[in-house]
């Protein structure tokens, strides 16, 4: 069992994405005692998987790297990752929690040399790059990883690979006994930051993901446009990696339809609106974007950013939801089928490649939950006094863009803060 | 009529109350969100004049008389593609049925439409002896685009039916009479009586 200091003054996070690091950093930075708890060998969350953010497309690099600034100089969070909370009881104020921490078999020494990763034969799908890519099975998550220590996949632990990357690592960081481990502890309260994942885009029988190859989510074309991501910032499409330069966008995909999601995910007109402009940087005149839409919804001072794309020639707005995909078998371009609302045309219309804006649904299911939770119709935290001190942040409790999600974070520390307080005997 | 009411009566906009009250599913029309789906997935859609997400718009834009005398409605061969994708589960197929049925009780649906021809020869078939009496319902159907493709079409089926007349799956004598259900009288008794109930169910708008 893992010894670590917590007392019912002690605020959790759960989730180490933006909205998780926000809440751990602004309550440690009112001098509050947080353990900061990621599933993930990083932090970051799935903010550090977009090439550019709306609404002033500047990398993710730059909103990352203060957090990180702000999380190496704070004494009062501890960073545990790897990490999973697999039991929870207790009440505001005193709460008793359990985690599973998984070896990453690579210690404080690292210095990211990169000599393991070398020596590793074998590779997996890379999970940041949404299984587009392949990495080693000695790994380091991505180029912003924090901590920056290597991994180990636990499916090459008693293979030769293993033995291979620990004979490589110069500094005697490898340490291929490392045990997984168990701990408790007392906290005061919780913030439940774990965020969302995208809409499974399989379940959308009439746009084929599961069978045409050039039938991509959005979060995959955030990768393809990064230099960083598996086609080095080429958008190349899957089938026969050529340069796509006529992108279809299509929103609502598995949101707000009874069928799949019902809510309206909120940011993926915006998202769309900017991978448009991904295809104009990364082609010039020749690239050409259509978005298909029921309505944009571009919410206010944020409408700017869809007039300013609007007036771009080359990004055309068709106002209707796709009834169908296929593909054309000879070019492997997917072939839309729909009616233009705006004057009843049918069309068939190809395209390079198809985005398919897919909504945002919670990362954990309601039933997943380690303590009971009260949760919307949507499956996202409410804000209610039957959870005690269990407080949401950012998009488990709904979905929301980083500039909201990073609000809603700042408002759950300020909660936390105040059972905390109350713990202490403070409040005067 | 003053000048005044008369500007009103153009604009007055009763018609989709009139088709929540009086169309099978009609309280449905006020959900659509005019995305499209339904019309882009219609596998007879390029036959319609107007696909469903049109009619719906229609409706809400009063304009009953383009609606209730269109073929659109008639086009519907109930495959449920519409339904199954339609974001808002608007029991679409549904509507189109029960729009064509009104239009055709106020007497208004195009006559020569082959959908509601066809419903028309069924149903009366049908409501005279309880049972479908199909000998007739095949010759009735033959003719009902005129006398001589009616031959035409009769010469070239004529096998069949011999054929099913010889494995005992057809009468001839279904011809004069034809066999139905005990109480025929009970039967056209219901029917009227259902008749009234449905049209003291009418509202006038
Ligand atoms: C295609 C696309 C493009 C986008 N582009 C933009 C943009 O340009 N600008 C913008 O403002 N927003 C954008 N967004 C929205 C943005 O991604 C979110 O607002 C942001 O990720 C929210 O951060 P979060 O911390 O709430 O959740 P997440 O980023 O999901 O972070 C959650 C963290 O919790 C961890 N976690 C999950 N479960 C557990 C568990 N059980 N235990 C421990 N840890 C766990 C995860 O590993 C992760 O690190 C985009 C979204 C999409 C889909
Ligand atoms: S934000 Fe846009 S694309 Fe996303 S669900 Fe809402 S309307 Fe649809
Ligand atoms: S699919 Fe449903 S919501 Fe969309 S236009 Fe048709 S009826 Fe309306």
């Amino acid at each position: 069992m893992a010894e670590i200091v917590a007392t019912n003054q002690t605020i959790l996070v759960v989730g180490g994405g933006i909205s998780g690091m926000t809440a751990a950093l602004e309550a440690a930075e009112c001098g509050k005692q947080v353990i900061l708890v990621e599933k993930n060998p990083t932090v970051g969350g799935r903010v550090s998987q977009l090439y550019r953010y709306f609404p002033k497309l500047c990398h993710p690099t730059c909103g990352m790297e203060i957090n990180l600034k702000r999380l190496r100089a704070n004494k009062n969070v501890r960073l545990m990752t790897m990490t999973e909370v697999t039991g929870v009881s207790g009440d505001a104020g005193n709460y008793s929690v359990s985690l599973k921490i998984n070896p990453r078999f690579v210690n404080e020494n690292c210095t990211t040399c990169g000599a393991c990763g070398e020596a590793v034969d074998v590779q997996f799908d890379d999970e940041h790059n949404y299984g587009l890519g392949q990495r080693k099975g000695a790994y380091l998550p991505h180029a912003m990883a924090y901590p920056q220590r290597y991994v180990i996949d636990p499916r090459i632990i008693g293979t030769a690979d293993a033995d291979k990357a620990k004979s490589a690592c110069p500094v005697n960081a490898i340490d291929l006994n490392m045990k997984g481990e168990s701990a408790k502890l007392t906290v005061g309260a919780i913030i439940w930051a774990t965020g969302w994942r995208p809409f499974d885009a399989n379940k959308i029988q009439p746009y084929g993901y599961d069978r045409i190859a050039n039938v991509i989510t959005s979060v995959e074309f955030e990768r393809l446009a990064d230099p960083h991501g598996p086609t080095g910032g080429k958008i190349l499409r899957p089938s026969d990696n050529k340069e796509a330069k006529n992108i279809a966008f299509i929103q609502c995909a598995g949101s707000r339809d009874r069928n799949y999601l019902k809510h309206c995910s909120r940011i993926c007109c915006m998202a769309s609106l900017k991978q448009s402009t991904y295809v104009r940087e990364k082609f010039g005149d020749e690239g050409k974007a259509s978005i298909y839409y029921i309505d944009i919804r571009a919410i206010d001072r944020i409408d700017d950013f869809h007039q300013m794309v609007k007036n771009d020639p080359n990004v055309t707005f068709v106002k209707s939801k796709v009834a169908r995909i296929d593909e054309d078998k000879s070019t492997g371009n997917p072939v839309l089928h729909g009616v233009n609302t705006e004057g009843y045309q049918r069309y068939a219309n190809p395209h390079d490649l198809v985005v398919l804006a897919v909504g945002m649904e919670p990362s954990v299911p309601v039933g997943d939950f380690p303590i009971k939770v009260t949760v919307n119709e949507h499956g996202f935290i409410e804000q209610d006094e039957s959870n005690g001190a269990i407080f949401a942040a950012g998009c488990s409790s709904d979905a929301l863009d980083v500039n909201r999600a990073v609000q809603s974070a700042t408002a759950s520390a300020l909660r936390a803060i105040q059972v905390v307080n109350r713990a202490a005997g403070m409040e005067g | 009529m003053s000048a005044n009411t008369a500007v009103v009566e153009r604009y007055r906009n009763s018609f989709l109350k009139e088709v929540e009250a009086n169309v099978e599913e009609g309280q449905w029309v006020k959900m659509c969100m005019q995305c499209g789906v339904c019309s882009g997935s219609c596998p007879l859609g390029p036959a319609w004049d107007h696909p469903p997400q049109e009619i719906f718009m229609m409706i809400r834009a009063g304009k009953r008389d383009e609606v209730l005398t269109s073929s659109s409605m008639w086009m519907c061969t109930s495959c449920y593609n519409c339904i199954v994708r339609c974001p808002r589960e608007l029991p679409i197929t549904h509507i189109m049925h029960g729009l064509a049925n009104y239009a055709h009780r106020l007497g208004i649906a195009p006559k020569n439409q082959p959908t509601r021809k066809f419903a028309k020869l069924f149903w009366d078939n049908l409501s005279k002896k309880g049972r479908v009496n199909e000998l007739k319902l095949g010759i009735a159907l033959y003719f009902m685009n005129g006398l001589v493709s009616g031959i035409k079409t009769a010469l070239k089926m004529a096998p069949l039916g011999i054929n099913m007349v010889k494995t005992k799956r057809m009468s001839p004598m279904e011809y004069f009479g034809g066999h139905g259900i005990k109480d025929t009288k009970g039967l056209h008794a219901i029917l009227k009586k259902a008749r009234e109930i449905e049209a003291a169910k009418m509202q006038k708008f």
